[in-house]
């Protein structure tokens, strides 16, 4: 089984978030970046896949050099290899082009990308690939095996979940679930010194037409300060919440 | 030229998200000068969609559509699309619709822009403000094709009735066998308790809670305030409570009323994700735990001695406002 996990190279969740330019661009000052959680739960499933069946594991982004670190991380963690596709990630349909090109060349059986990333929470990627490419696709997948061509899968749903069969080729859109926070896996020095010498491919964009465009980010209004109640007077807070604040 | 809605339902009852979008899709159709045409399927009674100022339905009754099919629903939401000349498609932002919004999207060759809130900032150009940096940032979106779909986040609007004169027609998509790759072979659901998903209110515990005999506590609070029950990310580690129930960047995202957190320290990864409901209240015995800067109202002091007198002064209190 072949298998290409999308990484998104994003800022970790603790950076703050500011913006330049006129508040047209994301200020990188100082600001870690990490695979996107949810890529790093596909991606840790993707391992368990190569080590217990025998999978491939291909490593993609889209993004410029700077990005090399995050899928260095990836294969320091376990994948065979990388593709980085050398372009300055746009908006979801534009990168879903892209990662489809990539998919189309190197007939990958199984997909897996992150249900949503943490910087832009478009959540649109998997889907759009799968729109393009006209494979199954599996959202808010939480639990995947695969046997032969056939896959079982559970799929979250609002209020419970869905057991689901399909087969491949399947794109799924991950999260935690594919593997618990307990599951992932922090690089080693033999992984980290392995990784140095996989095959990282660079590709070139493909021309795609620009749909939507980011023009400007704003940041939320300052919170107006907390209101202490005292644990004594809880008609206080109760009157709060049905006079002032109206929800309940 | 009208704006479509999908007005999703559950066992036959519109979900709350779709009266939400009709009153989204109103008042945007009103802006444009168009009217709000909604698709439904398989539900019966549609009336309640004029409360919202929905002007026409597309009723779909189909067999093959029996459960939620992405792939299949989006075909559907695509032809009804192209009878109706849509310009605008609108989707909320349920579990169900995020899955297949993005199949439509590619569908109609259509620019998408997810996790809006609030009304176009400008029609031409039609630009939109959207979340983004999980709720520590907005992203004003440009949306440039000729078909747009929009995506509005969940509780970021609100219903507002709107009556109107409701046309109702019959709508029979042709629907491919292709469409049905994804089999569903079993649903779980959680019966007789409100979800996350759905709740107007959420009352969330933490390790302060000490174990997990101690969740009553949760429970009949939530059970007096009609709410949903969730827990910080440690407790589902720990296995106190089912990872169902985690909220937080990893978890389920919140975007309620009324989020009530009880012990629960305010972890940057745990605000992320619930950062989006609009009232925040936090009940913890550490005046320095970080979820005071946050939250809009806060009392210190010991859960096990705050929360059974508050649940008692609740009953008394909705037994007043009943």
């Amino acid at each position: 089984m072949k298998i290409l996990v999308c990484i998104s190279h994003v800022p970790d969740t603790t950076s703050k978030i500011n913006f330049t330019n006129g508040d047209t661009e994301f200020d990188t000052n100082g600001v870690q970046y990490v695979i996107n959680p949810n890529d790093e739960f596909g991606l840790t499933r993707a391992i368990w896949f190569q080590e217990q069946q025998g999978a491939t594991v291909t490593v993609v982004n889209v993004g410029g050099p700077e990005t090399e670190p995050t899928l260095r991380k990836a294969l320091a963690i376990g994948a065979n290899e990388a593709i980085r596709i050398n372009a300055t990630p746009t908006d979801g349909f534009f990168v879903a082009k892209q990662l489809a090109e990539v998919i189309k060349t190197g007939t990958y059986d199984l997909v897996i990308a992150g249900k949503e990333s943490l910087d832009y929470n478009g959540g649109m990627v998997p889907g759009m690939i799968a729109g393009i490419l006209g494979y199954n696709f599996l959202n808010s997948c939480i639990n995947i095996t695969v046997e032969g061509t056939n896959v079982k899968a559970v799929r979250e749903i609002d209020g419970g979940k869905e057991t689901i069969s399909t087969s491949l080729p399947l794109i799924i859109g991950g999260q935690k679930g594919l593997v618990e926070e307990k599951d992932l896996r922090i690089p080693n020095m033999r992984g980290i010194m392995t990784a140095r010498t996989k095959v990282l491919n660079v590709v070139e964009p493909i021309d795609v037409a620009i749909n939507t465009k980011a023009v400007k980010f704003e940041k939320p209004a300052p919170k107006s300060a907390i209101k202490m109640i005292s644990p004594d007077n809880l008609d206080e807070l109760i009157n709060l919440l049905h006079n002032e604040a109206k929800v309940i | 030229m009208s704006i479509l809605i999908y007005a999703e339902s559950a066992e036959g009852k519109f979900k709350k998200v779709a009266f939400e979008i009709a009153s989204y899709a109103k008042k945007v159709a009103e802006s444009l000068g168009t009217t709000v045409t909604a698709l439904t399927i398989n539900t019966e009674n549609v009336s309640e969609l004029s409360k919202y100022g929905v002007d026409k339905v597309l009723k779909v009754n189909n067999d093959k559509l029996a459960g939620f099919n992405a792939k299949a629903y989006a075909d559907v939401i695509k032809q009804a699309a192209q009878q109706e000349n849509t310009k605008l498609v609108i989707l909320s932002s349920s579990t169900d619709s995020i899955y297949l919004s993005s199949l439509v999207a590619v569908n109609l060759e259509a620019g998408f822009a997810s996790n809006v809130v609030g009304l176009p900032v400008s029609t031409a150009p039609f630009q939109v403000k959207r979340n983004a940096f999980s709720n520590k940032a907005f992203n004003i979106t440009e949306i440039n094709t000729d078909i747009k779909v929009i995506g509005l986040a969940k509780n970021s609007y609100g219903l507002f009735e709107n009556a109107s004169t409701l046309a109702e027609e019959a709508f029979n998509p042709s629907i491919g066998d292709n469409d049905f790759g994804i089999k569903v072979e079993s649903v779980e659901k959680s019966s007789g308790k409100v979800s996350i998903a759905d709740a107007d209110i959420v009352v969330s515990g933490g390790r302060g809670l000490k174990g997990p005999e101690n969740w009553n506590l949760i429970e009949d609070l939530a059970a007096v305030l009609g709410a949903a029950t969730a827990c910080s990310k440690p407790v589902s580690d720990l296995g106190w409570r089912p990872h169902a129930e985690h909220v937080g960047q990893t978890g389920k995202p919140v975007a309620t009323n009324l989020y009530i957190a009880i012990g629960i320290s305010g972890a940057i990864q745990h605000i992320a994700g619930i950062n989006a409901s609009k009232v925040k209240v936090v009940i913890n015995t550490d005046p320095e735990a970080p979820f005071f800067k946050v939250a809009d109202y806060g009392i210190v002091g010991d859960a096990f001695d705050v929360v059974p007198r508050l649940i008692e002064k609740l009953k008394v209190f909705k037994a007043q406002n009943a």
